[in-house]
């Protein structure tokens, strides 16, 4: 049954699809997500050490009104539902890009996307540094910049590990919808060949490469985040 | 010297306010350890955060070598710091670091190279013993040994002063002994003025030389600490001296018995039957009615009760006696019968 399903024409064009298209497919999905999370992490991170470090007690106090506009700017852009911010940036896509359509352009919104979600998630982080570790190292005369960079921040990679590979994911799962607007990748071949043209079952595969690349990058995240965290009593040198 | 001005600390707590010390007055001479006991919520921690200003007085002034620390830059603040270092009850290390790299963070901190700070590093590892767990996570140690990281690191700077908070106050008694005989062998070897906080008498007991009692943001009283806790004088003192809470009358005295505190203050007497050489000897039979001592290595430490009958020279006579030996001091207290 199986051999006689697998002749039919429907499979046959989804092995041919699966054969020629899948592999660019692939590597656009993963090379979009990595970029749009590094740059999401190169605006977040900073932004989230604002976060902690910027409040009345903390260890480098910002101006109340800048603390709240920050504070409003990341929920602002966190509200916006991603398939209405992608169409929203268009004019900041075309000003980097220099185009909005492809592979490249889609880049620029998942950045605006990802980087407020990875500001929540370094604060998160870094909020459970315990505040004592912090006060011992005011107590030895650090400088803010070096409670941020010597204390602060190498006492949560393991936490910030976790929550980079959730903004992975994320961004996974965002990526895959910028095929509305011409970005390549899985989510593409899902949407041009299973809902424009009804080939269900190449958006099975594409959505099968979808959560595998997730179980992926999961695993790989958890694992790198149980090894840095050296809490864990009894282990090897 | 460290000298307290008229130390007051208010909290705004909800609209209301706290004053968590009220106008303190302490002189720390240099080379000292000088102990600062009370109960809990006496003021402790806020007294001692701000002498480094981890805390901002409200009012008041704190001076090392005569230069004011409230006047001082940020800038000049962080290098006071470094020459001024603390340890605490929950020694605070960085979890992710080795020993080695958290003795390090100070020096690295103040700019010394990753070479220079990694010998100097393993120097004071040596120190407290702990070479070789150089390597190691704190995950990796006992409470004693991360306290004993913790002082490392505290010392890596050089300082001049090392402010104790509750250091001994999570261990278990023998290791808070050998914390104790640490702390006590760096200020006799690098001259290091210590100032402990600390709700233990035992820990007052056996390493301070002098103590002050804070109650309720106050300085009941300060003194040498034999003199202190062998004549407590203000209420706070006694009540400590005399703990669960018979403050006034810690024994049934009886008719005509006085009563003489004797304080071991690292006095080499383990081994020596003080009080039945006294009865042997003077003739004196004291009656202990109250006792707290414990020894470390070959020295005693803490405090004895003994109720005497007889007149003022037999008192005498027994406070010649006692007080003969080093380290040991007797004086008569008034315990009044209930």
């Amino acid at each position: 049954m199986l051999r006689e399903w697998l002749a039919s024409d429907a499979a046959g064009e989804a092995v041919e699809i699966l054969r020629t298209q899948f592999p660019l497919a692939l590597w656009e999905t993963v090379y979009v997500t990595l970029l749009a999370t590094v740059f999401a992490a190169a605006i977040g991170l900073p932004l989230g050490v604002l976060l902690v470090t910027g409040e009345k007690n903390g260890v480098l106090p910002l101006p109340s009104w800048l603390m709240k506009m920050i504070n409003t700017l990341i929920n602002l852009l966190r509200s916006v539902p991603f398939l209405i911010l992608m169409i929203l940036v268009f004019p900041l896509t075309r000003l980097i890009v220099g185009t909005v359509v492809g592979t490249t352009a889609s880049v620029v919104p998942l950045v605006i996307a990802a980087f407020p979600f990875v500001a929540r998630l370094a604060e998160g982080s870094l909020r459970e540094v315990d505040p004592n570790v912090i006060e011992m190292a005011q107590s030895m005369g650090a400088s803010p910049f070096a409670i941020i960079t010597r204390v602060m921040i190498p006492e949560s990679v393991p936490s910030l590990i976790s929550n980079f590979t959730i903004a992975v994911t994320t961004v996974l799962g965002y990526s895959a919808m910028s095929g509305i607007i011409g970005g390549g990748g899985l989510g593409k071949i899902a949407i041009n060949y299973g809902y424009y043209r009804y080939k269900y079952l190449v958006m099975f595969f594409a959505v099968l490469l979808l959560i595998l690349l997730v179980q992926l990058f999961q695993t790989v995240g958890t694992r790198l985040a149980a090894r840095a965290d050296k809490r864990l009593k009894h282990q090897k040198e | 010297m460290i000298e307290l001005k008229n130390l007051s600390k208010t909290f705004r707590v909800n609209g209301g306010t706290i004053e968590a010390l009220r106008a303190v007055n302490l002189t720390i001479p240099d080379g000292d350890i000088f102990g600062i006991i009370g109960m809990s919520g006496a003021g402790k921690s806020t007294l001692v955060r701000c002498i480094n200003l981890l805390e901002r007085p409200t009012s008041g002034s704190v001076t090392l070598d005569g230069v004011a620390l409230e006047m001082l830059s940020d800038k000049e603040l962080r290098a006071v710091r470094r020459k001024m270092t603390m340890i605490f009850q929950g020694f605070h290390l960085l979890m992710q670091r080795t020993c080695l790299k958290n003795v390090c963070l100070p020096l690295r901190l103040a700019g010394v190279k990753k070479t220079v700070a990694e010998k100097r590093g393993l120097e004071f590892l040596e120190l407290v013993g702990l070479r070789d767990k150089a390597n190691a996570y704190p995950a990796q140690l006992s409470g004693g040994q991360r306290q004993r990281v913790a002082i490392a690191r505290a010392l890596a700077t050089e300082p001049k002063v090392l402010l104790c908070d509750e250091a001994t106050s999570a261990l278990d008694p023998t290791t808070t002994a050998s914390i104790l005989e640490l702390i006590r062998d760096v200020n006799r070897r690098l001259g290091i003025t210590v100032v402990m906080i600390t709700h233990q008498m035992s820990v007052v007991e056996s390493v301070c030389r002098h103590v002050a009692i804070l109650d309720q943001g106050r300085v009941a009283e300060q003194g040498e600490v034999g003199e202190v806790f062998s004549r407590p004088r203000s209420e706070a003192a006694r009540r400590l001296v005399f703990p669960e809470g018979s403050a006034d009358a810690p024994v049934a005295a009886r008719e005509g018995e006085r009563f003489i505190r004797v304080v071991f203050n690292g006095a080499r007497a383990t081994g020596t039957p003080l009080i039945a050489r006294m009865a042997v000897r003077e003739g004196i039979e004291a009656n202990i009615a109250y006792a707290s001592t414990r020894s470390i290595g070959e020295r005693m430490f803490g405090a004895m009760l003994l109720g005497i009958e007889g007149g003022q020279p037999v008192v005498d006579r027994a406070i010649a006696f006692l007080t003969q030996m080093p380290d040991v001091l007797a004086q008569e207290v008034n315990v009044h019968a209930s």
